[in-house]
């Protein structure tokens, strides 16, 4: 049953939320010991959750447009009174105080929250590898991996433990997962979904957004989470999108423009699959075919973005993870003094890509380097939001693969970080300009696991990429991964 | 130690330049809805933003950014679109382990602050800042790296500062102390803070170096820190030259670093070495939009601007020939409005001015109006009261004695201007009794005649039991003596 399915059902009273909660929780039961989708069921709560749902609907009242619908959310939003830890030791059992924005926003829709999925540690990693709490496994393919960062929220949509789920994207963490597990993952424009409650890992490039089966389930969970948050003040102050209205409208007369040097084109970066690019071309045909002109267009810094990514995201990371002294909350490692407490607490605490990347980032910023590296990664930055503006001039959308290959197996990347860092090539230059970009499954590669293409758009661009989505999962040569 | 001029040889020359921390008095903190006050029990005032836990956001303060801006703009600084920075260090009290600050984009820059003998030190910026937790050291020596635990009060963590950076072109203590109490009377004047030191409202550090009379090279300056009064800023500059010039004078030279001011052993002590300081890795903060005030905004912070202390003075020079000591004493209280006042009212504006300073240093001056303070003072100008009988009324009215009426309160005393012959007999009485001091009253010693003016005039009002004028008797006698 589709998120939509139970909506409805529920709403006119077919199926209780109850029921539909039960169902989903036996599945996390028999399967999540293989999978291990999640960091924390909670089975109490949902069930508390969706009995409230039906007294609702009983009541004859509005149980609001997810009604009864299972969502898991990625373990790195604050869910008051349940533990939210990151995947990391130095959160192991801390319980927030508070809801994050999502979190409200998604309850009072009526999803009912099933549990906390796993990340790699504070959301750094492709894989879900880094998790100390142990990786995730692709329910596709056992013996694959998942994606990251949000691979705990890809699988659990995958092996239908949830019907929808949320993860966050800095670098790719949604799109790159759905790509890998055969699902729709959207990363919104920065600032149209609140960050209030989400764990920072790179400040200016983290957005929540949705996994979903279908592209209109994605539509509806967009339009439950986003819009203005007071709260965060990097929100953009302008009302929810309204989406699933226009999905139905086709390409007819779109623009698309295949983005040469993401999509092996003239210039482009080198290591994508003649899998994934047989792929993404059949896509962009199928648009033309849908009636979309398709062009080959150019933006020369998206090859930079790789580079530009591992400066930036590791600096706002490097700050971002100070709080994490063992003062306030977390792991302790006692010590004599205050400075050698701190250190230990973090010396215990943290898995070592995230020391990797916090020693990368403090580096980044020291004085006498911070020009040479953080400032010519800003500079980067402002060079790919006007490449990027000009090329969107002439066309409406772009068209890239989303991830260099199909789901790799456990253990294969985790030895060099850099074969890991470039699994996020296609999927980081929408992070650095703060633009939408959507995962979209188009077909399998080589070895049946399914390949995603990626639409690009700019800033507020999301009905036209949710229109195209659509138009695209129509158009694709295999039915939606079964359940 | 003198409190006056450093005691600096006269080839030597002071270079001061002063960073001031102001707390805001907003209603909440600057980041969060927590109310901006920490005398309350430990870790009340807080909330996930203050105390930086996980996945919370700041969220500006507007009405700290206008004080901010209306500070700048009394400081004469050009408000500029600015914005917040993160300076990176790890302290317990400092709960997000980073300092949400503004770096190379201040909203206020190159301002100036007049004092009130007419030097003007510059002001390069003044920027707004959150303030830090209170750490407590328990045991040990009371020092983070001995303590057996610590313990840390976020209530006054994000509470919003300014910090206001001097230029280094103070030359002298006084000038030193005067910044402070001009500061603060602006601050108190434009309502954006309390402006205590001793309460730790207003912070003075102070960066001070030497150099030979005639140069203008900055030489190594030393950072004055834990100075908790106007008096200790004093003192800890004038020990920090000293011990500059010493070192000079012995072929060393002093290192740049922090150094903590001990105030009961009268020295400073050696603090972190700027030279191993930590690299604070700043950056613009990404979860903070830029501030962009609009013209209008600036222009509404000017409109608005109440007369400042410097103008304040300026209005009461110009209607009188007072000293500036005076001026400053009576705008520092507050007392101008009531002089300006009582002199359109009629009143002669010296005696005004001398009469509030010397006589109206009290808490609650409230009863006292403008008219009844005119009254007062044409009653001591026209004789009907003596200068002792008129600093009573005063003290009287203040306190509300008959309404404030002064020709009330002086009637129920019997308060009146003893007749002119009846004084002439009584003089004449005493310069009879009394040859050998008149003698000395009219000989050409100036010291002798005004010390014997003090003996008949404390001979007349003891024997008027203080009814007399003094003035008047010393014209009489001057008059005898010609």
């Amino acid at each position: 049953m589709s998120a939509l399915e139970i909506v409805a059902a529920v709403r006119a009273g077919e199926r209780s939320a109850l029921a539909v909660v039960d169902e989903h929780l036996a599945r996390i039961e028999a399967g999540d010991g293989e999978i291990h989708a999640f960091n924390a069921v909670t089975a109490d709560l949902a069930r508390e959750q969706a009995a409230a749902v039906d007294a609702t609907v009983a009541a004859g009242g509005d149980p609001g447009p997810l009604a009864g619908v299972p969502i898991a959310l990625k373990d790195n939003m604050c869910t008051a009174g349940v533990p939210t830890t990151c995947s990391s030791k130095i959160l192991e059992g801390w319980v927030p105080p508070y809801d994050g924005t999502v979190v409200e926003r998604v309850r009072s829709a009526g999803a009912v929250v099933v549990g906390k999925t796993n990340l790699d540690e504070f959301a750094m990693g492709s894989s879900t590898e880094n998790s100390a709490f142990g990786p995730t496994r692709n329910p596709l393919d056992p013996t694959r991996v998942p994606g990251g960062s949000s691979g705990g929220s890809a699988a659990a949509v995958a092996a239908d433990f949830a019907a929808l789920s949320l993860g966050s994207d800095t670098g790719g963490s949604i799109r790159q997962p759905a790509a890998f597990c055969g699902l729709v993952g959207m990363k919104p424009t920065y600032g149209a979904v609140s960050r209030y409650g989400l764990i920072a890992f790179g400040s200016s490039l983290d957005q929540i957004g949705p996994f979903s089966r279908t592209v209109a389930e994605s539509a509806a969970l967009m339009e439950a989470i986003g819009g203005h948050d007071p709260l965060d003040s990097t929100s953009i102050e302008r009302p929810p999108f309204d989406l699933q209205s226009v999905l139905d409208r086709g390409v007819d007369g779109m623009r698309i423009g295949i983005l040469r040097e993401l999509a092996g084109g003239e210039g482009s970066v080198d290591g994508l699959s003649a899998d994934v690019l047989a792929r993404t071309s059949e896509a962009a045909s199928a648009l033309e075919a849908a009636g979309a002109t398709v062009t080959e267009v150019s933006v020369p810094s998206s090859t930079l973005g790789l580079s530009a990514y591992y400066m930036v995201a590791p600096a706002e990371a490097s700050s971002n993870l100070s709080r994490f002294d063992g003062v306030r909350y977390g792991l302790r490692t006692d010590a004599a003094t205050t400075g050698e407490m701190m250190t230990a607490s973090r010396t215990d605490g943290f898995g070592p890509e995230v020391k990797r990347r916090i020693m990368l980032g403090t580096y980044a910023l020291s004085a006498g380097y911070y020009d040479a590296f953080y400032g010519k990664a800003l500079k980067v930055r402002t060079m790919m939001l006007q490449e990027f503006a000009s090329v969107y001039a002439d066309v409406d959308l772009l068209l890239t693969p989303t991830a260099p290959t199909t789901a790799f197996p456990l253990g294969d990347r985790t030895a060099d970080p850099m074969t890991m860092y470039v699994n996020d090539v296609c999927t980081i230059p929408s992070n650095l300009v703060g633009h939408p970009a959507i995962s979209v499954p188009y077909g399998v590669g080589d070895d049946g696991l399914p390949v995603g293409v990626q639409l690009l758009g700019p800033a507020l661009s999301e009905p036209t990429i949710y229109q195209a989505a659509a138009a695209l999962e129509a158009a694709a040569p295999t039915p939606e991964v079964a359940s | 130690m003198s409190v006056h001029e450093p005691t600096l040889p006269d080839e030597w020359e002071l270079v001061v330049g002063l960073e001031v921390h102001v707390e805001l008095h907003t209603a909440t903190k600057l980041f969060c809805g927590c109310p901006n006050e920490f005398t309350h029990e430990p870790n009340t005032n807080v909330c996930p933003t203050c105390v930086g836990l996980p996945g919370s956001l700041p969220v500006m303060n507007e009405k700290a950014v206008e004080y901010a801006m209306r500070l700048g703009r009394a400081l004469g600084c050009d408000v500029h679109p600015s914005v917040m920075a993160r300076k990176n260090y790890f302290y317990p009290d400092m709960a997000k382990d980073f300092q949400t600050t503004q770096y190379d984009q201040p909203t206020n820059a190159d301002g100036h602050l007049a004092l009130a003998d007419g030097t003007v030190v510059g002001i390069e910026r003044a920027h707004i800042e959150e303030d830090a937790g209170k750490t407590t050291h328990v045991g040990g020596g009371g020092r983070i790296n001995d303590a057996t635990y610590s313990l840390v009060d976020y209530n006054r963590a994000g509470v919003p500062l300014v910090e206001i950076v001097s230029r280094p072109d103070i030359r002298t203590v006084e000038h030193a102390k005067a910044y402070v109490s001009e500061l603060r009377d602006i601050l108190l004047a434009i309502d954006v803070s309390d402006a205590k030191m001793e309460e730790g409202s207003m912070r003075v550090d102070a960066n001070v170096s030497v150099r030979p009379v005639g140069s203008d090279e900055l030489r190594t300056r030393c950072e004055l820190k834990n100075i908790n009064s106007v008096r200790s800023l004093g003192r800890a500059i004038e020990y920090e030259a000293r011990r500059h010039v010493d070192l000079y004078g012995n072929g060393e030279a002093p290192r740049q670093e922090t150094r903590h001011w001990d105030e009961d052993g009268g020295r400073s002590t050696a603090g972190r070495s700027k030279e191993d300081a930590d690299d604070y890795r700043y950056f613009q903060e990404p979860d903070l939009v830029p501030l962009v005030p609009t013209e209008a905004e600036i222009a509404a912070i000017d409109e608005s601007m109440p007369m400042l202390p410097a103008a304040r003075r300026a209005r009461l020079g110009e209607l009188s020939t007072m000293a500036d000591e005076v001026l400053v004493t009576v705008v520092e209280r507050g007392q101008d409005a009531l002089a300006l006042g009582a002199i359109e009212a009629g009143a002669d504006a010296d005696k005004v001015l001398t009469r509030i300073q010397n006589d109206l240093a009290v808490d609650d001056w409230s009863a006292v109006t403008s008219e009844s303070l005119a009254v007062l003072i044409t009653m001591e100008s026209g004789g009907e009261l003596t200068a002792t009988q008129a600093k009573q009324v005063l003290g009287e009215m203040a306190d509300g004695a008959h309404g404030g009426d002064p020709k009330a309160i002086a009637a129920a005393h019997g308060f009146e201007a003893m007749e002119s012959d009846e004084l002439e007999t009584l003089v004449d009485q005493l310069i009879a009794d009394n040859p050998d001091e008149w003698g000395r009253f009219c000989g050409d010693d100036d010291g002798d005649r005004k010390k014997m003016q003090g003996f008949f005039t404390g001979q007349i009002m003891k024997a008027t039991r203080g009814q007399a004028d003094g003035r008047a008797v010393a014209e009489l006698l001057n008059r005898k003596r010609s």
